[in-house]
């Protein structure tokens, strides 16, 4: 394999820091399409250990970026697990080597829709090839080659990040010794299909969006991207969650204005979603992700039985739900469950009560640190791991 | 606890077994496959772990008792053995247990049948409905028997369909499955040697514990 650790130009790396692989031999991708070379941005937490066998790759979901435990370069906010990720916690840096790619068609540095194409030195906006969830797992098998791990201690994420870590699972199990998918499906079923449709379609109904052309325009579909996050948040939500924070709260006011400007505090609280949102993504990439989660299905690739996409695996996995998550319901990670009992693989299977909704696997919930963190103690155990 | 239980970091230290669990533990060879239906919090899967070195799995119906187990390195889904024993295939484990749970399934009979499809061996344990003292306080008060083991009212009973130690046997000979091993325990738990077919068993014995297997 031919790449190169690349130093990412000053400006680039103040605008999204850390590291590069620049990989020059071809990607195949799901759709025929082949991407030579491509870019993989990535972040590391931890040591690496002698034997190579304390790796946890955690896989990021739809909107989220490989800066998991250390502040966003763009918002400054704290990385987005970094309830769970640090020295001393459940993903122990003390312990543990941890590893986060920003996935292929992704808009942190990884090659996307936002990069520059370098055969014609031009954005590849909608030229870039769709991808699919595979296609980012190809991508991330050819950095973790590269670190020289070949076996993974740990593969977990939840949403997006789950999906691709069944399909990890499902492609390389002799390189996954636990996997932990979280709040997440074997399929995105009709009802994600349609929420995300809606997001591409208020990106794309956005005069700004110019066919996808933008960024060569100097123009930004902002206002489609907000509402494309802001639906997308009320699903990352629980009624009783939405209910709980805002209620029929009036912002700042005493009585309703009869107009259309926020009145209640919801509305408000989702024009802030959206409006933070675009500073830190891009629309053409919320387009390809969103396509990514839509065409998969892991059970389609093996002839429609789910099990038969980890017939043999040695893999060790702890399925984690949450009760309130109407999203990626407990149901569909049931049926990942069951794919996994069908063939009596090591699996466990954790619903945990909470009324956040999705959003609770980014959430401070103590019950999901503790059993997960259970779960990797068992594993460290039977893998031989020093405690840290 | 055995100098092996030491071996598995994730295992703070292994506490002793109740009565029964004890026995059940006794007739399962190290570094077996074991399935055990109706975990808890995982007393059995812990002490097999870290004693005997099996791989073993759990499941539970009470979501609190699996995340108990998984918090303690243990694997253990959230299910129930009407529902989702049909799910695992034939063979898949040495030994399939069902302690103390076979009376509140709702179809014991399919149950029992998925026990010794699923595992080589199955492991069957129950409160035995037949012991005099049962017979004695339906007789003497024409109430619903209680004891220490079934320990609730008619009403709220999850006990809804108990046996005795010969509904059993009947059943297994009816279903062409072999009793390998059998053992009869006292009130206190501890074990005493009858034939389990018998009628003293069956009047002496509060619970009955039954090695299974598949004729064949």
């Amino acid at each position: 394999m031919s790449t190169d650790t690349v130093q990412p130009s000053r400006a680039e790396q103040a605008l999204r820091p850390g590291q590069r692989l620049v990989v020059s031999e071809p990607l195949e991708l799901d759709s025929g399409a082949s991407l030579r070379p491509y870019t993989i941005a990535y972040q590391t937490y931890g040591t690496l250990n002698a034997d190579r066998s304390n790796a946890i790759l955690i896989c990021h979901a739809l909107t989220g970026d490989q800066y998991v435990a250390e502040p966003h370069p763009v918002t400054g906010k704290p990385g987005w697990w970094s309830t769970l990720a640090g020295p001393g916690k459940t993903l122990d840096t003390d312990r543990y080597y941890l590893i986060c790619a920003n996935v292929l068609g992704g808009c942190m540095g990884s090659s996307g829709p936002l990069e520059i194409n370098p055969a014609i030195g031009r954005p590849w906006g909608l030229s870039f090839p769709v991808i699919t969830v595979a296609d980012m797992v190809r991508a991330q098998k050819k950095l973790i080659d590269h670190l020289g791990i070949t076996s993974l201690f740990c593969v977990l994420g939840g949403s997006m990040g789950g999906m691709q870590v069944l399909q990890w699972a499902s492609s390389y199990p002799d390189r996954v010794f636990s996997a932990v998918p979280i709040a997440t499906a074997a399929r995105h079923s009709a009802q994600n299909i349609a929420f995300h449709e809606v997001g591409r379609q208020a990106i794309m109904a956005d005069p700004e969006w110019s066919q996808g052309n933008y960024l060569e325009l100097s123009r930004n579909p902002s206002r489609g991207l907000a509402v494309a996050r802001m639906a997308a948040h009320i699903t990352y939500l629980s009624e009783q969650a939405l209910h709980r924070k805002f209620g029929r709260a009036l912002r700042n006011r005493e009585a309703v204005t009869y107009g259309f400007d926020a009145d209640f505090e919801v509305e408000s609280y989702l024009r802030h979603q959206g409006i933070s949102f675009v500073d830190r993504f891009d629309a053409n990439s919320y387009l390809y992700i969103t396509r990514a989660c839509d065409y998969f299905d892991l059970a389609a690739e093996h002839g429609g039985v789910l099990a038969n996409a980890f017939r043999g695996t040695p893999t060790r996995f702890c399925v984690i739900s949450f009760t309130s998550d109407w999203l990626y319901p407990t149901s569909e990670n049931r049926l990942i469950v069951q794919a996994l009992n069908a063939i009596a693989a090591n699996v466990s299977f954790v619903e945990i009560e909470t009324d956040k909704g999705h959003d609770a696997f980014l959430l401070d919930e103590p019950e999901f640190f503790a059993t997960l963190r259970g779960f990797l103690d068992g594993c460290a155990a039977h893998r031989g791991l020093s405690r840290a | 606890m055995s100098p092996d239980a030491s071996s598995l970091s994730g295992m703070a230290g292994v506490p002793p077994l109740r009565g029964d669990l004890a026995l059940v533990a006794e007739m399962i060879e190290p570094g077996a496959r074991v399935l055990d239906v109706g975990c808890g919090e995982g007393e059995l899967l812990a002490y097999l772990t870290g004693v005997k070195a099996v791989d073993g799995r759990g499941i539970e119906l009470s979501q609190s008792g699996v995340n108990a187990c998984v918090r303690h390195g243990l694997s253990a889904i959230q299910g129930d053995a009407d529902r989702d024993l049909a799910d695992y295939p034939t063979g898949a484990f040495d030994y399939a247990v069902l302690s103390q749970t076979l009376q509140a399934t709702r179809n014991p009979r399919q149950v029992i049948e998925h026990l010794v499809r699923i595992g080589r061996h199955a492991i069957v344990s129950f409160p035995n409905f037949g012991h005099w003292r049962i017979r004695m306080h339906l007789m003497l008060s024409g109430r619903m028997p209680r004891s220490h083991l079934l320990d609730h009212s008619w009403y709220d009973t999850p006990n809804i369909h108990l046996c005795t130690l010969k509904d059993f046997t009947a059943l297994t000979d009816e279903l062409g499955i072999a009793i390998e091993r059998s053992v009869t325990l006292d009130r206190a738990g501890q074990p005493f040697s009858l034939d389990p077919r018998g009628h003293f068993a069956n009047l002496l014995a509060e619970q009955g514990l039954f090695m299974l297997s598949r004729r064949g």
